[in-house]
Formats: C-alpha cells, structure tokens, sequence
C-alpha cells in the first residue's frame, strides 16, 4: 500500500460504517490480518451486498434442479444418472489492467468452480465485450484477451466451444471478460463445499501460495476503475498445465470417495474457501498457517490468509483417509499439506508462529456482510425511433455489405479458430453458428450451450432487455434443436450507487425473471460484477445468460447454413422489426419494443421441435443486423445464395436491417412445407424464398437487392483481421 | 486381462490420448482395445502391437514443445519398439515428441500466423505406400482437423516420406504445406492434424480412420 494518510480501513476498501461494524460484531477491536480479511469478504465482489437482495427474484427451482445457487456452481438432473453442473463469472476488472493474465485465470477459476462440484469440464464459453476496435487499447485488449482464454483452455484440455464479443464504445475503460464453465457429474456425487465432521482435516492442494493476487476482489473488483498500472500485482498468474494436474487429481478424488467436501480458492483465497466451508457446514476451522507451502519466504499472516494465487484446492477429509488423499495428489505431481482441522463452534482460527492471529465467527465474513438497498431512480421512458428521421441509404446492397463487416457481426472465426474447440472429441455443432451441441461422453445426448446478452435493448428497456437476453439464449437453443433446461448469468453493471443503475439492475433481473419462468429455466448459478464505468463513461447494462438446452439425441441436430438447391426459405415469428438500437443504428438510441414472452416461448418450442425431429434442412435465429444479416450467414456458411421476397409497406432498410426478438429462419424441403406449416400451430410462419444460385437476391417495394454470397463473406471474414492488422 | 493391442502413452499434460483410445476400442471391437500408459513406466505392455504419442500440451509446452517429454523414461522401450518396426504414431504433440527424440527429422516451429489455429483442414495423401493411407491413393484427400501452435514442420525431405500435404491452403507456414511425414521404412508416423478427431461422421469426418487404421493394418480398421 501508499504512504498517504489516508485511513487503512479506507484503503483496503471498507467504508467508515463498515469499519465501526466490525468491532460491534466482534465484541473487539480486529487483528490486522483479521481487517483484511473483513475488507475482502465484506467487498462486493464477494459479499453482493448491494446485489444480493434483488437477486432474490431469479427462480431457482425446478423438477431437474439438484443444486441452486449458492454452491461453487448449479446442477440439474440430465437423466441416465447424470447431472450438468455450470456457471458463468466475471474477470472484468483483472483482464482490464492485464488482459492475458486476467483473462486467463478467469477461466481458470470458473474452472476449479466446476471441479469443486465434482465435476469433469466437458466445455467452456466466454461472453466478451470491448471498446471500438478503432481504439489502440481495445485492439489490445481484445487481441490479448482472446489469447489467455485460448492458452489457458487449450493447455488444460476443455473445449471452447461457444460465446459471443461485441464492440461498443462505452466498453472503452472497463472491458467485460465472461467465462462459462460446463461439467458432467454423476448425479448422485456432486460434491458440497460445507465443512462436516469435528476432527476431520483440511488439505490444501495443487500450486504453493504465493504474493500474486493479494487484494483481487477488493482493490480491482469492487471499485469504478482508472487504468493504474499499480494495480498490476493484483492481477494473478495463470499456470493451465498445473490445473490440468488439478482437474484430473479431483475427479480421482471424487471418484475414490475419500472427499467430505471441496472448495476451490478464489477470490480472497484461503479466507473465502474457509469461511464458506465453516459457514455452510455450521462448524468451526482451525487453520495452522506455518504448515501452508509457499512460494516464498516470510509472508505475513495476513498475505497467506488472502492470497489469489492460483490452481489451489481445499479439502476436508476424514483423519483415516488423510495419507490416502495426499497419496493421490502426489500421484498427480501436486503439492497436498494437511494444513488444520474442522473443530467445535463457529470460529474460523488461524494460527501463525503458534499464536492466534485471527479468530472470527465464520458466518460474520461469510454471509453477515453489510446489505444494501440500491437507489431506484427509474430512467425516463426513451422516445421511439422515427426511422423517417433517419436517412435511407442510396446503396442498400453497400449498406447490407457494412453492416455484415461491422465487427460486432462480422465473423468472430479469428478468435474461435484460435481456440480448441475439438478437444475431447464431442463437439457435434461447433462455434460461429447459433449454439454449440456437445455430446455427453458416453451417452447419445447432447448439450445445447450459449452466452446471450440484449445490452443495448438493456440500456433503453432494462426490464424487456433483460427479458430479450434470455428468449435470444432460448431461440439459439431451440434452433440447434435443445430444449431450453436452466440459466446461469453474470450481471455486468455499472456503479449500482449513481444514477438509474441499480433500478436498471433490479428491472434487468425482473425482466429476467420474467422470461425463465414462462421458459421454465430456472437460474441455478451466477455472478455479479458491478462498477464497470470510469470518470467518463458507463457500460450498458450487461446481464449476460449462458443457457444450457438438451437434446436428446445429439444427432437430431442442424446447422443454420442452407444446404440445397430448391429448399425453402421459411420465416417464423410475428415480431415486427424495428431500428430502436439496432446494429444498423448502430447506438442504444430509441425504445425496442418489449419482447412478446408468450409468443415467444411457442417459437421456441416449435423451432426446437421442428429441428430434432429433422422437420427442417436449417435454422437461424434472426438478431443483430436483422433479417438481412440472418439470411447472408445461413448463405454464407452453406455456400449458396436464396431467392426472397419480401411483401407489406415497411421501408426497405428497416425490413432488412431492423431487429426484433422472436423471428427464426428456416429452410425445409418443398414437400416438407406443409407438414411444418401445421406443426407450427399458432406460431406464425410464412415462406419467403427459395435457395439456389449464387447471391440473395431479395425482392422488397418493387425493388431488387442482390448481394453476391462471395462479396457477402469478403465483407463478413476480413472485417476483423483486417481492423487487428 | 485381454492383451493391449494399441498402447496409448501418457504424458504429464496428454490431453487427446482418451480420444485416441476410445477410437481404437470402437473400431477394433470389445476385448482388443487400447490401453494407456504412464511416462514414468519403464517398458511397454506386453503384447502391444502399435503405440500412440498422443496430442496436447505434454510438460506445459515448457522448454520446447515435446523437448520433456522426449526424455520420459517410456521413450527408451518406444524407440526400441520403433526400431524393431512396431508401428509409431504421433499425432500433434506426439509428433513433436518424435521429432524431439529422433525418430522423425525436422522440427515442428510456431506457425507463421503467431496464433493457435483450430479448423478443419483438406490433406492431399502425398505417398500411398505406407500404412497409414491404406486403400487411398496418392492425390485423394481427407478431412481431418488441426489444433496447434507449434505446428509448421522443417526439415530434410530426403531423411522421410512426406505423408501428408494441406491442400487449399497451408494453415501454419510449414515447408512445403507438410502436414506429416514417416520415417524410411513407413512404421513411424508423425502427422499435425487430428485423425483420431476425425472417426465419426457426428464428428464432422470419418476420414481419420484410414491413418488410424495404420496402428493395425490388416485389421479393416479403415472405412
């Protein structure tokens, strides 16, 4: 820390109420390293003090749901004895200040979220968000970014297999770095992070403890950012080959039965996992700090309790089965100490050069973290766009080949081909289509997997955003043939204390909410980072879905791209489009309309159908660039153009380029149109073309729009390379 | 137990050795299957007929792709199996492996775009007469994937066969759009893409199975 005068309560991030708290709670006056540990434990980072009553509005339970929120990821009950566990956390502020490094073991720690459950990783997804690719640092960002998710995933042997990055100014100064981890346990053995059983022991494993990451979540995570390179050290150093090691060593811990619990080290480190593992478990943790293996030599009680340092686990273990655990991580080449023990009472203890240094009720750090109420000061009600006021362009087919080179459409193959999306062989659907399919190893189902977000729909209509997200989620599910089964999320937001953010935040929940009941996926997992905003600008309200959909039978899958000479161009889905920030607008100016979650849970529904019942050649969730921009893709990627008309009196551009949830491309056989037209039942469907020949050629008021598939994939493929070169 | 047929080796960091066992259990039946075996083992199962340096990040990539590895305690009985022709395979990490011990020239460099690359790729079979193209012939193709970093083979052609070549395309900037080489007599194989990614048309490509077919010939192993 500085030498400036200001008080140390106040740099390590607690307020003067929240100081005076402490020794109220305590009966004392704190230890110092006991004041550490409350300002991280007590940061928003790790408490969600000024999220956690709203998040009470998520529906968290359903008939497949065996593990809720709370734990180190959700479950649900997959059927043939098994279970999907996943979740989905930030690492925004850390991949800001070192975007390889943050990024990196933002993956690495949702990671160890999942194997703490018991869990083997089967997929990983990331949800990215960057400033204009126009900007030095958001190309840097972007680049490094991409470079430590696709180290640290390649090296540890999950496949990345899906996600999404957009660019937007207002991401400028705080980039968003979502990681979504997904494993497959046996249902019966999901593992617990409650601590049971006095006199059993605690074992710490896998990387020794070092100084790297001391203040993580307080200094970087839970404060409005300024780039400050004294930050640096806060950020911890990725090691995958060691997490490999990890991740085979837990599953042959799970699978040996020797476990009582298992918790990953996080944020705050050995403070959290203990405290979680005391509090959960309603017993006391006695730890002895001299027996934690360091990186180097005299850390102070303090920097050993909180240190980030990466790729560690911690155990409880019956005192028979201690040799026999530490055996087996020593089989897998990690370092394993019994480090304490599980005691009477509540206390968590900690103990350095024979003296208690640290003796708190764990539940204080643990769950008695201040709560507050956010301010809910509705923003006004934004005015409609009157695409009259906005100019028509001379040149639609030029307009239609700018939009689909805009970086947030364009192709996103650059980062997706630098990421093994292979490995494990069991990806079925793979990245740049609507969703990923992921056969579960050893049987016939498969995986629906995805990250959506409405930010911009957010920024003007929070409660329909947040809705909008999570139907996205669900078309992209349904259009490889997954029915929609749970939700996890990251809620990215601004400072929740200034301005209309947190009644954004609590309408954006709402409207979530909202939309996984009618869906019936309930939220079984999440994270919340908040104070994403600098001095000069704020990011939209970003509550990013990662969904989870089944389908049973991995086979019964499509693609999105057209596939034949003859088929049909159907479009499903009634929504009208609109510009109110569109991509095409190019800004979060005007008010979408809010999404219709009825009619769009019966287009799901019939997507999903249609698709695993092999009703359709294709299908192609229609968002960002609008109708114009769903149809270039499905022709791009099956390398043949279409034949479409487009009737009624909307203007063209907004006909082609404006955007509405709730439409879906399909293409079917000619003899396939009638059965699918009485499949659809009350969800509206209508033909639009027919696929052949080498262009889209679209019909609209009279007019003929033709682009060529060549010129739309040249627009589509270099955008990016060419705005990193 | 049933005698190992295939012997899939493990290293500190292996990822794609399950892949390649559960193949070679698919297509050579129950009972005939694979077995993997640690790095630290001093010799090889009895009774293995073909052995698999498998793809992924052996020893963290530190030092030099496959340089730690090369040097495991297993690597003495696989060059030994290698010498009395037992068939070699290595794929990707595996290949780097073999040429950091020897058993294949050349060495495998960081491709030229600087990035890890993942895709499908077309490989030309540049030489039919080994047993890893069985049934195809010179100038066919196959659709199998890559996944590297280090992937851009150099070396001396004279000392190999050249195997496989990229067709549309060469992904990582290797001489002369190598993908795979095998030694002079054709038992030690060392190829960049994936084969054993590419077993199941669910998968996106059968086409792996005729270089997989390569660790049994005669087994009809190959599509």
């Amino acid at each position: 820390m500085s030498t400036d005068t200001t008080p140390l309560h106040r740099q390590l991030g607690l307020t003067d109420w929240e100081n005076d708290r402490i020794p109220e709670l305590l009966g004392r006056e704190p230890t110092g390293p006991e004041l550490v540990m409350f300002s991280l434990m007590w940061s928003e980072h790790c408490s969600y003090k000024h999220s956690k009553p709203l998040l009470r509005g998520f529906p968290t339970e359903g008939p497949t749901v065996l593990q809720g929120p709370g734990e180190n990821a959700g479950a649900i009950d997959i059927g043939d004895g098994l279970a999907v566990t996943f979740k989905i956390e930030s690492h925004n502020h850390p991949s800001a200040v070192e975007p390889f490094e943050g990024a990196a073991t933002g993956v690495g720690g949702i990671i160890r979220d999942i194997l703490a459950m018991g869990a083997k990783p089967i997929a990983l997804l990331d949800s990215l968000r960057f400033g204009s690719l126009r900007s030095n640092r958001s190309r840097y960002l972007f680049r490094r970014a991409v470079e430590g998710i696709g180290h640290y995933g390649n090296c540890i042997g999950i496949p990345t297999v899906g996600g999404e990055v957009l660019f937007d100014p207002v991401y400028e100064d705080s980039c968003l770095v979502n990681a979504m981890c997904v494993g497959i346990v046996p249902a019966d053995r999901i593992l617990r992070a409650a601590a049971e059983g006095v006199g059993n022991r605690l074992i710490l494993f896998g990387n020794r403890t070092g100084k790297d990451g001391i203040g993580g979540a307080s200094v970087l995570a839970s404060a409005e950012f300024s780039h400050d390179d004294d930050k640096r050290p806060s950020v911890q150093v990725s090691d995958p080959f060691t997490e490999r090691k990890l991740m085979d060593c837990c599953q042959a811990l799970a699978d040996s039965g020797l476990l009582v619990a298992l918790q990953d080290l996080g944020a705050a480190g050995l403070t959290s996992s203990a405290s979680e593992m005391a509090s959960k478990g309603g017993v006391g943790l006695r730890i002895d700090l001299d027996r934690v293996p360091l990186r180097e030599e005299g850390m102070a009680p303090a920097e050993i309790l909180v240190s980030e340092s990466q790729e560690r686990m911690l155990a409880v273990v019956t005192p028979e089965d201690v040799d026999a655990a530490i055996a087996l991580c020593e089989a897998y080449d990690l370092d394993a100490t019994d480090i304490g023990e599980v005691t009477e009472g509540d206390a968590l203890v900690a103990v350095h050069n024979g003296e208690v240094v640290v003796d708190i009720p764990a539940r204080l750090l643990a769950d008695d973290a201040p709560v507050y109420e956010v301010p809910q000061d509705p923003a006004p009600e934004p005015a409609p766009i009157d695409p009259s006021t906005v100019p028509e362009p001379s040149d639609l087919v030029q307009a239609w080949c700018d939009l689909l080179a805009t970086p947030s459409i364009a192709s996103k193959r650059w980062v997706y081909e630098q990421y093994d999306h292979l490995v494990g062989a069991n990806t079925v659907v793979r990245p740049g289509g609507d969703a990923a399919v992921i056969r579960v190893p050893g049987t016939a189902t498969g995986l629906a997997l995805t990250t959506d977000c409405a930010e911009r729909h957010c920024q003007a209509d929070p409660r329909g955003g947040g809705a909008a997200g999570v139907l996205e989620a669900a078309r992209n599910i349904a259009c490889v043939g997954g029915t929609p089964a749970a939700i996890t999320n990251c809620l990215n937001f601004p400072n929740p204390e200034k301005g209309h953010t947190g009644w954004r935040l609590a309408q954006a929940i709402a409207g979530m909410a909202d939309a996984c009941r009618a869906l019936g996926t309930p939220v079984v997992s999440g994270n919340v980072s908040l104070y994403n905003e600098s001095a000069e600008r704020m990011i939209y309200p970003t509550p990013v879905v990662g969904m989870v959909g089944i389908l049973d039978d991995a086979a019964a899958t499509t693609g999105h791209g057209f596939v034949a000479e003859g088929d049909v161009v159907l479009l499903a889905g009634g929504a009208e489009p609109r510009l109110d920030a569109s991509e095409y607008l190019g800004s979060a100016e005007g008010r979408p309309d809010t999404p219709d979650i009825g009619a769009e849970v019966a287009l799901c529904r019939f997507v999903a159908d249609a698709v695993s019942s092999g009703s359709v050649r294709s299908a192609h969730d229609v968002s960002q660039g609008g109708l114009a921009v769903a149809l270039a893709e499905s022709a791009m990627a099956g390398s043949i153009g279409a034949t479409v008309t487009l009737d009624g009196d909307t203007r063209p551009d907004v006909a082609l380029f404006g955007e509405a949830g709730g439409r879906v491309l399909l293409t079917c056989t000619p003899e396939g149109v009638e059965g699918l037209l009485s499949r659809a039942g009350d969800v509206p469907l209508r033909e639009v073309g027919v696929v052949g020949g080498d262009a889209l050629s679209v019909q609209i008021g009279g007019a003929s729009v033709i682009l060529g598939v060549d010129r739309a994939r040249e627009a589509y493929e270099t955008a990016i390379p060419d705005a990193l070169r | 137990m049933s005698t190992p047929a295939v012997t899939v080796i493990h290293f500190p960091g292996s990822l794609d050795h399950e892949a390649a066992a559960r193949v070679m259990d698919e297509i050579t039946g129950p009972g005939n299957g694979a077995t993997i075996v640690s790095h630290r083992a001093a010799a090889l199962p009895e009774g293995t007929a073909a052995v698999v340096l498998p793809g992924g990040f052996s020893y963290g990539d530190h030092l030099r792709c496959g340089a730690i590895a090369s040097r495991a305690p297993i690597m003495d009985a696989v060059r030994e199996f290698a010498e009395r022709g037992g068939p070699v395979l290595g794929i990707c990490n595996g290949f780097q492996i073999l040429c950091e011990s020897g058993l294949l020239p050349g060495v495998l460099r960081p491709n030229d775009t600087q990035a890890f690359i993942c895709r499908q790729a077309t490989l030309e079979i540049v030489d039919d007469s080994t047993p890893w193209t069985s049934g195809r012939s010179s100038g066919e193709t196959l659709s199998v994937p890559i996944k590297h970093h280090d992937g851009a083979w150099q070396g001396d052609t004279a000392a190999c066969r050249v195997v496989f070549r990229y067709r549309d395309g060469n992904p990582n900037g290797s001489q002369d759009a190598i993908a795979g080489i095998a030694n002079h007599a054709g038992n030690v194989m060392g190829l960049m893409p994936h084969p054993e990614m590419a077993c199941e048309e669910l998968l996106g490509s059968a086409d792996g199975r005729v270089v997989m077919g390569g660790l049994l010939p005669g087994s009809a192993v190959a599509a």
